[in-house]
């Protein structure tokens, strides 16, 4: 038995021998021939593997999964060249006669014991990356994402900066009426603005169901769970759009929840960042301005698209939701119809109470246009002030 | 007594208490739920085969997904592996039947209204559950659609037919066995069986504690998994996955045991390490227990939790790697021929094996933030599942299909089946590896322009491999029917007590012990 | 025969016990809810902390240290409330008791009950995150236009780790109006 053992195992390291030469080649030889800008390009186009990133985090996840990746290369060269190498070799019509062993027990320990040692090696790194990955400590801007059923929102932690991000991806793209456009699914009505070279802290929850946030360049995918809070964060090296998806099943428009981040150089962030408090107040200001009909109607048009259609349909028809043309709600008592807007419908899960998402003006624009757009002509409308003598008298 | 035949009639099929009857009746149950569950993937396919909404609705592509995961996991391959178990147990162990053929009669019928019942709520107002198969809480319970109901019945009694079948599984392994039929002499899959068994007997009951928490949370107002009375959505995934690893291990361990029977048949040679391969699935099956979170790296663990669970799933390599190792060492200077078993049994072991690659990856848990819920973990989990558990089945069937039916199946039309499966399968599966690390998320209905080649191609070998099942289909319905008479021994010098009685074997086996070597 | 008999009596016996084993694994799904939630208490996981009012000792101010507390609040789904903290942010010696407030109003015209949830990031710090008195271990009760200042009593424990110098603390309200809701724990406790 003990010799047929060591034969085994002679027998086991020419193979190994000859064999392992294999990748080596493969590799050069890639390099070597693989270098060739187009090469490199249509690969990218095809998206072969994971993205470098942007951020120190996302680079070294990126070098272990190579790392992990050329192990199992490597394993697999050498596990599949033996067999490959005994299917040549021994087969019944080359007159091969089959062996009689059947076990040795330092062949089966030493492949009990190598593996055990080749994951230790890959232990070591990965537990470095967690540590780093897992400390949030001193981070300069704390932002809260809350995902909800199907878009994102972001608050500036201390700077009562607070929006959405919508898909903005036309329905027509989407139905193959229009061609789709470069960044089809991946964009957003107001991306997540960052500075570069800062940390940043994602505070993550979630408003109604499970979500995940995740933008593959920075490596950050955080589970949003409704009444828990995660948290993660990143420093981004490089100025750029970044886009992510939800990664996480979250009913019907799951894949239409894209993320945006734009990453900014310091002083333009603040910049944006003034803009956005001014825009606040600006709009708070507005909140007691009267705006013509057409105003309403044209900004009450892309509150719908962003907040509405995904239910409604592009053309009020219905769809997950009731249709909007001709019923109870959009041409009945606008008090009513403030009403559902504000509140949301009792005993209906689906439709968001859009009194917290939304602000008067949208408010006031989107309820506008729903009675006057598809044939329902009302002819009435509301102006922010209406909507805030509302939520004041309930 | 022993000498009755079958009864004649549909009365047969209803009332048997024969294991080699209720074998055949599991075995075309699960073909046809492989086929139902075949069709929904393909919805899926030719929905993805561009960017682009253009068959389906979200909401029904959900279902879709939803649909197929189930009935695939609970339709398809276990109920396989149990009419496998069936057929082939008391044969191998030298029984006249399974231990208890009352109730094996009962745990097969009840699951066609299992599947009836689930395969209904498509129809119902609201449509099917569309929450995944792997229903996380709240989506499943709060925000579920109403079907979700008859979704928690149908698992009941499906978790009911898998614990009624293990007991009988465990209870004939245990007291039927032929005299001098010692445990260590039971062929692998015998053993590979009474582990999964125990598997079974150990988590179909938490998954049926599970469901039944959500209907108390949708119905009866209690909250294990809503915050807002101090339930958690977290706790739901625990729960789920403490059932939802060993499931996965329950759907391969069996595999394990085809192929082990198979390599050495066709290599002429004795099983290498045979005793080895029983520690290193008893050892996986053990693991099985203590990786469950590694499921759950994106959820917020604390960070001991988290290397915890990437250390004991990293283990896992090892007895896996065991297995291989002796799979091909049993091959290495054997005395090889590739008939049809053959053939899925070493695309079983070679396409595992990526398959085992993609887990290792998986489990290491910063890559994970970047594999999580991707096409890359679609990717891995069709690798161990479709050549995995669905070739290992394939194997077994044109490996013992002559014992049981008494004809040599087409050797050339199996070997076309092989291959188109071969060709399909790796042209559907592979791309989802690069989508998946190009940051394609699972369980979309339309997708950015960036994956469009990679789906177009998956989409297409799906076709190819969801038709050449229909070509497998016709082969086993010829052989049936006719063909090449096979001898009892079937193949060259095979192992196993079940080569000992004629083919096709008899209506009743070993009604007296057989003598064991 | 006689074999036979005995077949069909260890077979019976087998049956019994796993039988007996099914039942108890149904039972252990249910275990682990109480588990689960020793468990998080334990480890501070998914940022848990105390439901019950901490009865603080007399602890010594560690005036050395500075921890930064956060404050975020979050609507759940349906929840139309106004909901947020009196401050975002400030900082504290771990030892020392600190009250705080959170304004909320309900602005529709009914009688609403809420429950808040707390949730603290890092989960880590959730163990030494101690409330002495919190509007989160009552439902709170407001008629339609009214408004409250809720309020928050904590301590920060001496012993946080020192890598751990900012604790968020978050709270969500639900709308528990109309679910009345049964605590999953004490229906486990039965």
């Amino acid at each position: 038995m003990r010799l047929i053992g060591k034969q085994l195992a002679s027998k086991l390291l020419w193979v190994l021998g000859q064999v392992l030469l294999l990748p080596t080649l493969l590799m050069t030889s890639v390099q070597a021939f693989g270098a060739s800008d187009a090469v490199v390009d249509e690969a990218q186009r095809w998206g072969l593997n994971m993205t470098e990133g942007v951020t120190a985090v996302s680079h070294e996840i990126y070098d272990l999964h190579m790392l992990i990746f050329w192990i199992c290369v490597w394993i697999g060269v050498v596990v599949f060249g033996i067999m490959f190498y005994s299917m040549i070799m021994h087969r019944k019509s080359s007159g091969a006669v089959p062996a009689k062993f059947h076990e040795s027990t330092a062949v089966e320990l030493a492949w009990t014991l190598i593996p055990a040692l080749i994951l230790v090696m890959m232990a070591i790194p990965a537990t470095s990356s967690l540590i780093k990955i897992y400390d949030s400590s001193e981070a300069e801007i704390n932002i809260k994402i809350v995902g909800y059923q199907w878009k994102w929102q972001y608050e500036y932690l201390g700077e009562d900066v607070s929006f959405f991000s919508n898909l903005t991806t036309p329905q027509d793209e989407i139905y193959g009426l229009a061609p789709k456009g470069e960044h089809y699914l991946l964009e957003v009505d107001e991306p997540l603005v960052i500075p570069v070279n800062k940390k940043v802290r994602f505070l993550i929850t979630a408003n109604d169901v499970l979500h995940a946030w995740w933008v593959p360049a920075l490596a950050v995918k955080r589970d949003a769970i409704p009444g828990f809070v995660n948290d993660a964060w990143t420093i981004v090296d490089e100025p750029g759009i970044y886009r992510g998806q939800c990664a996480e099943l979250c009913g019907k428009a799951h894949g239409f929840m894209p993320i945006v981040v734009h990453a900014m150089e310091e002083a333009d962030y603040a910049n944006w960042l003034a803009g956005k408090k001014e825009e606040a107040e600006e709009l708070k200001a507005a909140m007691s301005q009267t705006f013509t009909m057409d105003e309403l109607y044209a900004r009450g048009e892309k509150v719908y698209q962003a907040n509405c259609v995904a239910c409604h349909g592009a053309n009020g028809g219905g769809g997950l939701g009731p249709s909007l043309v001709g019923t109870g709600i959009t041409t009945g008592p606008i008090n009513a119809h403030i009403n559902v807007m504000v509140n949301g419908v009792a005993g209906n899960a689906v439709m968001p109470v859009f009194g917290n998402q939304l602000n008067n003006i949208d408010l006031a624009s989107v309820i506008t246009f729903k009675r006057n757009a598809w044939g329902n002509n009302m002819g009435d409308q509301l102006q922010p002030v209406d909507i805030l003598t509302f939520k004041k008298n309930q | 007594m022993g000498d009755h035949g079958p009864a004649k009639g549909f009365g047969r099929w209803l009332f048997t208490t024969n294991h080699k009857d209720i074998g055949s009746m599991y075995l075309w149950f699960s073909f046809a739920m492989f086929l139902m569950g075949g069709v929904f993937a393909l919805v899926i396919r030719a929905e993805l085969f561009q960017p682009g909404l253009q068959l389906v609705e979200p909401e029904f592509f959900n279902q879709m997904t939803t649909m197929h995961g189930l009935v695939m996991v609970f339709g398809a391959v276990m109920p396989a592996f149990v009419g496998l178990a069936n057929w082939m147990i008391p044969m191998m162990v030298g029984a006249p039947d399974m231990a208890l053929p009352r109730m094996n009669n009962w745990s097969f019928w009840i699951l066609p209204f299992a599947f009836t019942l689930l395969a209904s709520t498509l129809l119902m107002e609201g449509g099917g559950p569309n929450f995944g198969w792997t229903f996380y809480a709240p989506l499943s319970t709060t925000y579920a659609p109403p079907s979700v109901t008859y979704f928690i019945f149908a698992v009941h009694i499906m978790g009911a037919s898998s614990i009624m079948g293990s007991i009988n599984i465990i209870a004939t392994i245990l007291n039927m066995r032929a005299p001098g039929m010692t445990l260590m002499k039971m062929p692998l899959f015998v053993w590979t069986w009474l582990i999964t068994a125990y598997l079974l007997i150990a988590v179909m009951p938490v998954l049926a504690g599970c469901v039944t928490m959500m209907l108390m949370d949708i119905h009866f107002g209690t909250s294990f998994f809503s915050a807002a009375g101090g339930g958690d959505p977290v706790l739901f995934q625990h729960v789920f996955w403490f059932f939802g690893h060993p499931e996965v291990y329950i759907m391969i361990l069996p595999a394990f045991g085809i192929v082990s029977a198979i390599i050495p048949t066709f290599a002429r040679k004795p099983l290498f390490g045979y005793a080895s391969m029983v520690y290193a699935t008893a050892s996986i099956a053990f693991l099985s227990f203590i990786v469950w979170a590694h499921h759950m790296f994106t959820v917020g663990m604390p960070i001991a939790g988290e290397l915890f669970f990437m250390y004991a799933t990293m283990l896992i390599a090892v007895p896996t790697g065991v297995k291989v190792f002796n799979w091909v060492s049993t091959m290495f200077r054997g005395s090889m021929t590739f008939e049809t078993p053959m053939l899925f049994a070493i695309a079983f072991v070679i396409l595992f094996t990526i398959g085992g690659f993609s887990g290792l990856m998986l489990s290491i848990a910063p890559a994970d933030f970047q594999y999580h819920d991707t096409y890359f973990v679609v990717a891995h989990f069709h690798y161990v599942l479709v050549p995995g558990a669905v070739f290992s089945i394939f194997a077994a069937v044109y490996y013992w299909l002559p014992k049981w039916c008494g004809n040599m199946y087409d050797e050339r039309l199996g070997k076309a089946h092989f291959w188109l499966s071969f060709v399909g399968l790796n042209l559907t599966f592979f791309p989802m590896h690069f989508v998946g690390l190009a940051g394609m998320p699972r369980r979309i209905p339309d997708y950015a322009l960036q994956f469009a080649d990679f789906n177009q191609i998956a989409s297409m070998g799906a076709f190819l491999f969801g038709f050449s099942q229909v070509f497998f289909l016709f082969i086993v319905i010829k052989t049936i029917r006719g063909g090449e008479k096979a001898t009892d021994a079937v193949w060259d010098n095979p192992e196993g007590l079940e080569w000992t009685v004629a083919s096709p074997a008899p209506y009743h086996t070993f009604t007296t012990p057989p003598p064991v070597k | 025969m006689t074999e036979q008999l005995n077949t069909t009596l260890s077979v019976r016996k087998l049956v019994a016990r796993l039988v007996v084993v099914t039942v108890v694994m149904f039972g252990f799904g249910f275990a682990l809810v109480p588990l689960y939630d020793l468990f998080c208490d334990v480890t501070g996981l998914n940022g848990k902390t105390n439901s019950e009012a901490f009865i603080p000792v007399a602890e010594l101010i560690d005036t050395s240290r500075n921890v930064t507390v956060q404050f975020i609040a979050t609507n759940n789904e349906n929840m139309s409330w106004e909901f947020r903290p009196e401050v975002f942010s400030m900082k504290v010696h771990p030892g020392e008791e600190i009250e705080t407030t959170f304004y909320a109003r309900n602005p529709t015209s009914g009688e609403m009950t809420a429950q808040a949830i707390p949730s603290v990031s890092p989960g880590r710090a959730a163990t030494y995150f101690h409330k002495t008195e919190c509007f989160c271990f009552n439902q709170q009760l407001l008629s339609g236009g009214s408004a409250i200042d809720m309020p928050l009593r904590f301590i920060v424990d001496r012993d946080l780790p020192d890598d751990v110098n900012t604790i968020t603390l978050s709270y969500t309200l639900f709308d528990v109006t109309e679910t009345g809701v049964i605590q999953a724990t004490s229906l486990t406790a039965l």
